[in-house]
């Protein structure tokens, strides 16, 4: 149900209605709990709704090896948690994993992946799956990839997904199993009231809880301080172009382009740091479609018919912060970059976390206080 | 040739019809016709059927905003025929799902 105000119904409120928002509430749901789910309202910087939609593994967690182990177990869980969506609101996310390319266009880039991946391998004793290819094995999975595509890294654990799709059964099933979803503008404020949060919007309405998880992207900066916790985010934008329609020619998603289930051709790997900005360039959109032709030469044929900006949500980083406030017990918060990738991890292991309180000791390296070390 | 189509032209300074041709039937049409309007003319109802869901579509908004009235011109696919200008001797042909990037 959607609902304007709850006085006291709900015995966990989670702030951020997005995909890591919407994951974390299924997982709590399924343990039972009361659910109310906070979403800002349509002028939030919604991440959700403008990400690439890879379930990335190769490379993940490079110097960190813990990210990159959930990561590896986030793409494990998620083939039953996309059946489970499907199964329950009939929505096909179209994920696919059936392994991904990081095509390089310099013989550089691809040494200098091919040393990481090892060296990731290494650290994970030899159990981490890739390889590298040249360009006549890069060309049997891509019969159209161009002459200036050196070469690729390969992992069979990585996939994609619709992303929007993905969004949108989240919420179909958090409403169908109850969950309360409310769209009154920001949080503005959070107190504690001896065992209840007290949660005030912008519009000024109220809404009490035993335990308050912060999923709100890159409004957790503000948000974490409220509890005690810490979330030194910064926004960094990406932009996306997609095509017209065409018939499947890119069977498996890459690093740069991939195509969705629909057809549409998506590209985009931009990163840039230019604050709460949305918008897009044309220096910039030209930069990645000529990549783009590089890799796929006959993409000059293929009409683009959108373009957007969007904000990643980055820690100094990249890594995750996963952590319960000491000062504010029953004050939780998850953020990431990956939200796609990490979301079977999210609605799984996490989200029983934030249930039960047994919080995994491997997961400490996610704490922010590896900010201030 | 005889139309049959529910759109009719409204009094205009006629200048000299040229011929296209659509889904290879030579019609007749006014030089500033764009390709969707000559398609409602000539009596068409459907340009193109969707990608995903197979549905009919014909032309909508007939000011580049829509997409709903992609055809094939001379050999290429997805052209929003409300945005060109027939040509003397024009290939026009409606399509069936999805255009193909490799040729």
């Amino acid at each position: 149900m959607y609902l304007s105000e709850n006085q006291q119904s709900s015995n966990i409120c989670v702030i951020g209605g997005g995909i890591v928002g919407l994951a974390i509430s299924l997982g709590l749901l399924r343990h039972g709990h009361k659910v109310t789910l906070l979403d800002e309202s349509d002028d939030a910087f919604r991440a959700s709704r403008g990400n690439f939609g890879l379930v990335w593994v190769q490379g993940k967690g490079d110097t960190q090896p813990q990210y990159a182990s959930i990561t590896r177990q986030s793409a494990s869980l998620w083939k039953p948690f996309a059946s489970l969506l499907q199964e329950e609101t009939g929505i096909d996310i179209q994920l696919e994993q059936k392994g991904g390319l990081y095509l390089c266009l310099s013989e550089q880039e691809l040494q200098a992946r091919q040393t990481m991946l090892t060296k990731m391998k290494q650290a994970a004793n030899h159990d981490y799956p890739f390889s590298t290819l040249d360009l006549q094995q890069v060309r049997e999975f891509f019969p159209e990839a161009g002459p200036e595509v050196v070469g690729a890294t390969w992992c069979p654990e990585d996939g994609h997904l619709n992303p929007l799709l993905y969004l949108r059964s989240m919420t179909e099933l958090f409403l169908k199993r109850g969950g309360k979803l409310a769209h009154q503008g920001r949080v503005v404020n959070i107190t504690k009231q001896s065992t209840d949060f007290i949660l005030t919007t912008e519009k000024n309405t109220t809404f009490h809880c035993e335990k308050v998880v912060l999923t709100a992207g890159l409004g957790n900066k503000t948000l974490a301080p409220m509890v005690g916790l810490n979330a030194p985010v910064q926004p960094n934008r990406g932009q996306v172009l997609v095509s017209e329609r065409v018939k499947h020619f890119i069977n498996y998603p890459t690093g740069h382009v991939r195509q969705t289930g629909e057809g549409s051709v998506q590209i985009g790997d931009s990163k840039e740091d230019v604050g709460f900005n949305q918008g897009t360039t044309l220096e910039v959109m030209a930069q990645i479609a000529s990549r783009a032709r590089k890799m796929f030469p006959i993409l000059k044929d293929v009409q683009l018919i959108r373009a957007w900006g969007a904000l990643r949500i980055m820690t100094p980083d990249g890594y995750p912060i996963y952590e319960q406030s000491e000062s504010h017990p029953g004050a939780y918060l998850v953020t990431c970059h990956s939200g796609v990738t990490l979301g079977a991890f999210h609605e799984g292991p996490l989200a029983d976390w934030i249930s039960n309180d047994k919080f995994n000791p491997a997961w400490e390296v996610f704490h922010a206080n590896r900010f201030s070390l | 040739m005889p139309t049959d189509s529910r759109f009719n032209r409204q009094p205009i300074r006629e200048s000299e019809a040229i011929q296209v041709s659509i889904n290879g039937k030579k019609v007749m049409v006014q030089p500033n016709d764009s390709v969707a309007a000559a398609i409602l003319l000539s009596g068409v109802d459907v340009n193109r059927k969707t990608p995903v869901s197979g549905k009919k579509r014909a032309p909508y908004c007939m000011m580049g905003v829509c997409f709903d009235c992609l055809v094939r011109v001379n050999g290429e696919e997805n052209i929003q025929g409300c945005m060109v200008k027939v040509e003397a001797n024009m290939d026009i042909q409606t399509q069936d799902g999805t255009r193909q990037a490799i040729k």
